[in-house]
């Protein structure tokens, strides 16, 4: 018996320390460790960075965090002023708070001397490595560049018994919608609970920004917005007549949307097309390449088509994904890191970053016929382009998110009035800009 | 006859000046085998706590060590205690508490007095109904998000499909409506922690001497009364005890609500006072406002456990 319990404290004894050997091995050597979400593109990229390799001899590592963890654990590694990663690629809001904070390495001088600005397209640029806006201070390269948009089952859209049982009931063809009126006929028209089919899935969750990302669209085209950028006076913008229409809108699609639709984020909403439950759906075209493949999407991955987020009554804007790639200040590869981003950046380098599946910020490859028709979805992706808007990218806009999440996930789910959901919202934000000092400057 | 001194008949003096061989008195000795733990307590526990006490008294964020520490003495405690939301989050965890450790005391001591007899694979059964308390709460929060789903593809409704059928209701929405979403939450941890309340329950049982039940059998005592004096009297300083443990632990319950509700929802019909905390510190990084929430909750549970231990205490004096 002593030896069979010597046997089992050797055997636990040896894995720690083979754990730890293996630990080690990735902590030292040249190697870049990238950290980004765990998504499709993180793995482009993986596969993108052997030709890195294979040139300069240096590892790339890009470590995936999941996407509810992902802010909190680069930040936390931040605030202990860690050597984790040398380079993160993180979400447009960061900006703000990593470069006040020192964080992110300052790179306007870097890449006023080492890219060619002019070649990466504009509005990212903007998005996704300048702050404050307008400034010309640069903190990051554009990576991914990302919008929302919408996957639809063309076996149901192009049925000529539903076009025509359509045409009936609301009077006009049945089509990818154009504006947020159609797309709400038509997700009233395909819910049917009897037959698991319901209209539309779209993000509702309250999990890190879902809601906020899936809503924010559609009050901005409804002539609602979160406030004024220049005086940062949010009473009359984000509760506006306009925003209270969008919000009331917004919860009466949850009628047209599976049962468990509160809690749709990108994964959940992906899993509901694939799985036939919906007609239509809304993620981050990103995240798309799951309803193409045969693999993981085997009843439908032939029978998908995609169109961009509807106008509304006030106008069509879109909610911008995508990230910048910046320098953590605490990295000891700074250099390698700056040799890296050299590289992604040129022509041959994103065209096959394009092939393998990146969204990639050079505006030629974006507008050439190779990166169009790589994917059955790209079209509708560059054709958001123009519309595309983002939410606060000042330090604050975590706290800013928070008080955005809880209120909107209550409104659509009844527990809050929406009006009573977008005052709460203005009185939070209010709060967060007063004590950050805004209505000082 | 006198003897030579020798190690047998004089041992070394015991006390602050007896000495080592190695020249190091009793308590040296002592010392340099205590002050390794007692310096890494004082790192890990007691300079943080002392420390996040301070903090609370600063605005402070430490996301951002652009902005210097600001002392704003009581200004983040008299925030939130007078922001109606953290007293909503308070309720929402007190609701919690209440129900999630009520039912678990009930089923768990239930399940401790039909276990409390002789039966063949007795410690077979016994092991099976611990297994869920061995589980990780984010694995058990995940597998019943599965279960839990809202259409007829999650298994609790689909077993309550016939039933639903028959009162002409449709599934219930145990983790997307804000009627049923704490239900569910308490639902998930009276599963996973109520093997625990069977477990102290039953040590409690089984310590009860035997004689005591056949002396009230000779007596001709009903059931009832050997539950009610017997039983209940030697059994409660240890159900107390239990009902202690867990009330402790449920008031600090963040793992389920974060997997099983995303983050508190919908809308803030799961928020904890923790899952709450835990947002205000590592999302919005507000390190100041988050060290004064923590130590409210501190002196909650310290409050709580207070009146616990009379209660204790009490039943001790009584027995």
């Amino acid at each position: 018996m002593k030896y069979i319990q010597g046997v089992i404290i050797l055997l636990v004894l040896s894995v720690f320390c083979v754990g730890g050997l293996v630990a080690d091995n990735h902590g030292t050597g040249e190697v870049l460790r990238i950290a980004w979400a765990e998504w499709p593109p993180a793995d482009y990229l993986q596969e993108l960075s052997k030709d890195f390799t294979k040139k300069t001899g240096i590892g790339v590592e890009i470590v995936q965090i999941p996407w509810p963890n992902f802010q909190e654990k680069v930040s936390i590694s931040f605030s202990g002023r860690s050597e984790l990663y040398d380079i993160v690629i993180g979400d447009s809001q960061w900006l703000g708070v990593n470069s006040k904070g020192g964080h992110y390495i300052k790179l306007t001088d870097w890449i006023d001397r080492n890219i060619e600005v002019s070649e990466i397209y504009g509005p990212a640029m903007t998005a996704f490595a300048e702050y404050p806006k307008g400034s010309s201070e640069y903190w990051a390269l554009p990576a991914e560049v990302d919008a929302n948009g919408y996957v639809y089952r063309t076996d149901l859209f192009e049925d000529s018994a539903e076009q025509k049982a359509f045409q009936d009931k609301y009077g006009y063809q049945l089509e990818p919608p154009k504006t947020y009126k159609q797309l709400r006929d038509i997700a009233e028209f395909f819910t049917r609970p009897d037959q698991n089919l319901y209209g539309i899935a779209t993000y509702f969750s309250k999990e890190y920004d879902g809601i906020t990302m899936g809503f924010q669209q559609v009050m901005w085209s409804f002539g609602g917005s979160y406030g004024d950028p220049k005086t940062y006076k949010v009473d009359g913008y984000l509760n506006s007549e306009d925003s209270l229409k969008a919000l009331e809108y917004y919860k009466g699609l949850v009628a047209f949307s599976p049962p468990d639709a509160p809690n749709y984020y990108w994964q959940e909403t992906l899993e509901a097309y694939k799985s036939g439950k919906v007609a239509m759906a809304m993620d981050y075209f990103a995240f798309l390449p799951g309803a193409i493949d045969p693999k993981q999407n085997p009843a439908y991955h032939d029978k998908s088509g995609f169109f961009i987020a509807p106008a509304g009554p006030k106008g069509q804007y879109i909610s911008i994904g995508g990230q910048g790639m910046s320098i953590s200040s605490y990295s000891k590869k700074e250099d390698i890191a700056k040799q890296y981003m050299k590289w992604f950046i040129q022509k041959p380098v994103q065209e096959k970053w394009a092939k393998l599946g990146g969204f990639t910020p050079h505006k030629e490859v974006l507008q050439s016929d190779t990166f169009l028709n790589a994917t059955p979805y790209n079209k509708a992706f560059a054709a958001s382009f123009p519309y595309l808007r983002d939410f606060w990218a000042i330090p604050e806009y975590a706290e800013l998110l928070e008080a955005c999440q809880t209120n909107w996930s209550a409104a659509i789910v009844g527990a809050k009035d929406p009006k009573k959901a977008l005052d709460a919202i203005v009185r939070k934000h209010e709060e967060i800009f007063e004590d950050a000092g805004y209505y000082n400057e | 006859m006198e003897t030579e001194p020798t190690e047998f008949n004089n041992p070394p003096r015991v006390g602050s000046f007896a000495r080592t061989s190695t020249g190091l008195s009793d308590y040296q000795v002592k010392m340099v085998f205590i002050m390794p733990t007692m310096i890494l307590l004082i790192l890990m526990n007691i300079f943080p706590l002392l420390w996040s006490l301070v903090l609370s008294f600063y605005k402070y964020r430490v996301n951002r060590p652009d902005l210097p520490p600001e002392f704003i003495g009581f200004k983040n405690y008299v925030r939130l205690l007078s922001d109606p939301d953290m007293w909503g989050y308070f309720q929402t965890t007190a609701y919690f508490v209440v129900t999630a450790v009520s039912a678990q005391f009930l089923i768990g001591f239930g399940v401790a007095l039909l276990l409390n007899r002789e039966f063949r694979y007795k410690g077979l059964v016994t092991t099976l109904i611990l297994l869920p308390m061995m589980l990780s709460p984010v694995i058990v929060g995940l597998f019943w998000r599965f279960l839990f789903k809202s259409d007829t593809s999650g298994l609790i409704n689909y077993f309550l499909l016939p039933l639903l059928n028959f009162v002409q209701a449709t599934p219930i929405p145990w983790t997307t409506d804000p009627k049923f979403a704490m239900v569910s939450i308490v639902i998930v941890d009276t599963w996973m922690w109520t093997p625990f309340m069977m477990l102290i329950s039953l040590a409690g049982l089984s310590a009860i001497p035997k004689y005591l039940y056949e002396a009230a059998d000779v007596d001709r005592a009903s059931n009832w009364f050997k539950f009610r004096w017997i039983t209940l009297p030697l059994v409660s300083p240890l159900l107390m005890i239990a009902i202690l443990f867990r009330t402790m632990d449920a008031f600090k319950m963040f793992d389920i609500v974060y997997v099983l509700t995303r983050e508190g929802g919908p809308g803030t019909a799961t928020e904890t006072v923790s899952m709450n905390l835990y947002k205000l510190a590592f999302r919005s990084f507000n390190t100041g406002k988050s060290c004064a929430m923590a130590y409210i909750l501190l002196i909650v549970i310290v409050a709580l456990s207070n009146i616990y231990v009379k209660y204790l205490n009490q039943l001790k004096r009584e027995a």
